[in-house]
């Protein structure tokens, strides 16, 4: 059935079907309205076996699933920014217990200076944690991805993050092709972890591990995020098979110049590819990283455009980073436009713009793109 | 491709996201696809706010602000100025009580004035002009059958009681006829 609703809604209805056992969750913009829809269907009794817990700050919030998590309940919180961060010392430790937490994280710029607009440094941080990351374009794919990010989490054992974002998608009011019940349940079975704590068989979760066996847990982990590709891989065909196809890891289109992102900004992205006849490559899995997808689609095209919306201060866009390494002793030129951080907007024409520096040999290997005149005051 | 682009303008309070969601809601139901979305500054009552909406024949897939719209809608008198008709490229549908003035303000001459207040405060008995101005929108561009939108407001406004409902109806309606002529 398809309806018109606001990307809050459409993220909190799907978490519902999934029926998670605890929610819990902190306010911040721009993810507070997806808690608000959840407490609310919590109090008009539309969640059954679920408790959802109210947190001082989203410390508190991560901590709580923790617990939850590790008892074998189903999970979720929504966060974002300053909040994702102070969630990060509790979701590492969930990474390394290897708790299914699915978090929704409403893309949102980190302070200081204090923004509420969108950008991709919050998530980006948390890169090197253990949390597997997947992007959406839209809301429609958000609203299909909660289903399988709890396959995904539950099948890998990892918490599982998916990244929306703020603004560009919360607040967006469009036809949803809303999911039903049924679906979901024929999708996603009830979650029986293989070990929980329990009174019956007490059990240590995230035990002191000093240096004759920390570097195994940690070679696990890794093996077990780079083995999860196969496993996102499986889930999403299935998902294809019930419902609708999204691809893979990655979406790619092939062309001499190809152009690169991920999140809200593909839509854009896909229009530009269109107009001015390039390829273009979405990124959808980031971690585990699709590296050998992403090399073996770029190796041969002339130019690679990457828009990125974080920086590595004191190098690059952070997903550059990423795809030059992936493309190391290939010969595509790599090119680096850093656009969208807080909010500011990126139309058509600056990326028009940014193809026609590449094309006419006028691109840097990176550079801010859309940037005011401003006076820089020099330290 | 999208076919109208609408840009908003108004005050916190005014329900400035609300009447670019409540079009998006109509113009869905009439079988277009919609995507509208606000631009949001320091939310605070009084404070400017902008919403966007685009209505298309297919699905939208650019998500980027509105820079060149064939509509822009001004919900608060005091805002009429440059800013909201910068890179307009059709109509300015503007609350205001006189058509000349509000082309003095804008220096812009295709304007469509409606006294968006007067009707807010004699019905809604409050300067809320959010209704009369989407009234006056769907009147004027025709885009949204005056049905579609009654029954969309009167859906939209059914959570806060019958009575609001009703009214936030007749605001719709009254705009509507008064901006046909």
């Amino acid at each position: 059935m398809r309806k018109v609703v606001r990307g809050f809604y459409a993220v909190a209805y799907s978490v519902k079907l999934c029926k998670p056992n605890v929610i819990c969750a902190y306010p911040i913009t721009p993810q507070t309205e997806i808690s608000e829809n959840l407490a609310e269907m919590y109090a008009n009794g539309e969640l059954e076996n679920c408790k959802y817990i109210t947190a001082e700050s989203e410390f508190e919030a991560a901590s709580i699933l923790v617990g939850a998590s590790a008892t074998g309940a189903r999970t979720f919180t929504a966060t974002c920014s300053q909040g994702l961060i102070l969630m990060s010392e509790v979701l590492i430790n969930a990474a390394g217990m290897r708790l299914p937490i699915v978090i929704v994280n409403t893309n949102r710029a980190l302070s200081a200076p204090l923004s509420i607009w969108n950008d991709l440094q919050d998530s980006m941080l948390l890169r090197d944690s253990g949390i597997i990351q997947i992007y959406v374009e839209d809301n429609q794919e958000v609203h299909e991805m909660i289903p399988q990010a709890y396959k995904i989490a539950e099948s890998t054992m990892f918490p599982t993050m998916i990244c929306m974002d703020g603004f560009k998608l919360t607040h967006a009011y469009e036809p949803i092709d809303l999911l039903d019940q049924e679906t979901v349940d024929g999708f996603l079975p009830p979650y029986e972890p293989p070990i929980k704590l329990s009174i019956d068989e007490p059990l240590t979760f995230g035990a002191y591990a000093p240096p004759h066996c920390y570097m195994e847990f940690r070679y696990k982990m890794h093996k077990d995020m780079l083995n999860a590709k196969n496993k996102i891989e499986d889930v999403f065909k299935e998902w294809g098979e019930i419902r609708r196809d999204w691809g893979g890891l990655i979406e790619f289109k092939e062309g001499k110049t190809v152009l690169v992102s991920l999140g809200s900004l593909v839509g854009t992205m896909k229009e530009v590819a269109k107009e001015m006849g390039l390829g273009y490559l979405k990124v959808r899995t980031y971690r585990p990283f699709p590296y050998d997808e992403i090399r073996e689609a770029l190796k041969d095209c002339d130019n690679v455009v990457v828009f990125d919306r974080a920086v590595s201060f004191g190098y690059e866009g952070v997903l550059t980073i990423d795809i030059r390494n992936a493309l190391y002793g290939e010969s595509p030129n790599v090119y680096s436009f850093i656009v969208g951080l807080g909010g500011r907007d990126v139309p058509k024409e600056v990326m028009e713009d940014c193809v026609s520096k590449v094309l006419s040999g006028r691109a840097e290997r990176y550079r801010f793109e859309g940037l005011k005149d401003f006076e820089e005051v020099t330290y | 491709m999208v076919i109208i682009k609408v840009r908003f303008h108004g005050r916190g309070g005014q329900g400035v996201v609300t009447a670019a969601d409540i079009l998006a809601v109509a113009a869905f139901k009439e079988g277009y696809w919609t995507l509208s979305f606000p631009m949001f500054g320091a939310e605070k009552r009084g404070g400017p706010v902008v919403s966007y909406l685009k209505i298309s024949e297919e699905k939208v897939y650019d998500r980027d602000e509105i820079h060149d719209p064939d509509y822009s809608v001004v919900l608060d008198p005091m805002l009429l100025g440059r800013d909201v008709v910068l890179g307009l490229k059709g109509w300015l549908i503007a609350n205001h009580p006189s058509l000349e003035k509000a082309k003095e303000r804008t220096g812009w001459r295709d304007t469509v004035a409606i006294d968006a207040t007067k009707i807010a405060l004699e019905i809604l008995k409050r300067p809320i002009t959010n209704t009369a101005m989407v009234g006056a929108f769907a009147g004027f561009t025709k885009i949204v059958k005056l049905n579609t939108l009654k029954e969309t407001v009167y859906e939209w406004f059914e959570k806060k009681g019958e009575e609001v409902a009703k009214r936030n109806v007749e605001v719709v309606e009254k705009a509507y006829k008064e901006v046909e002529g």
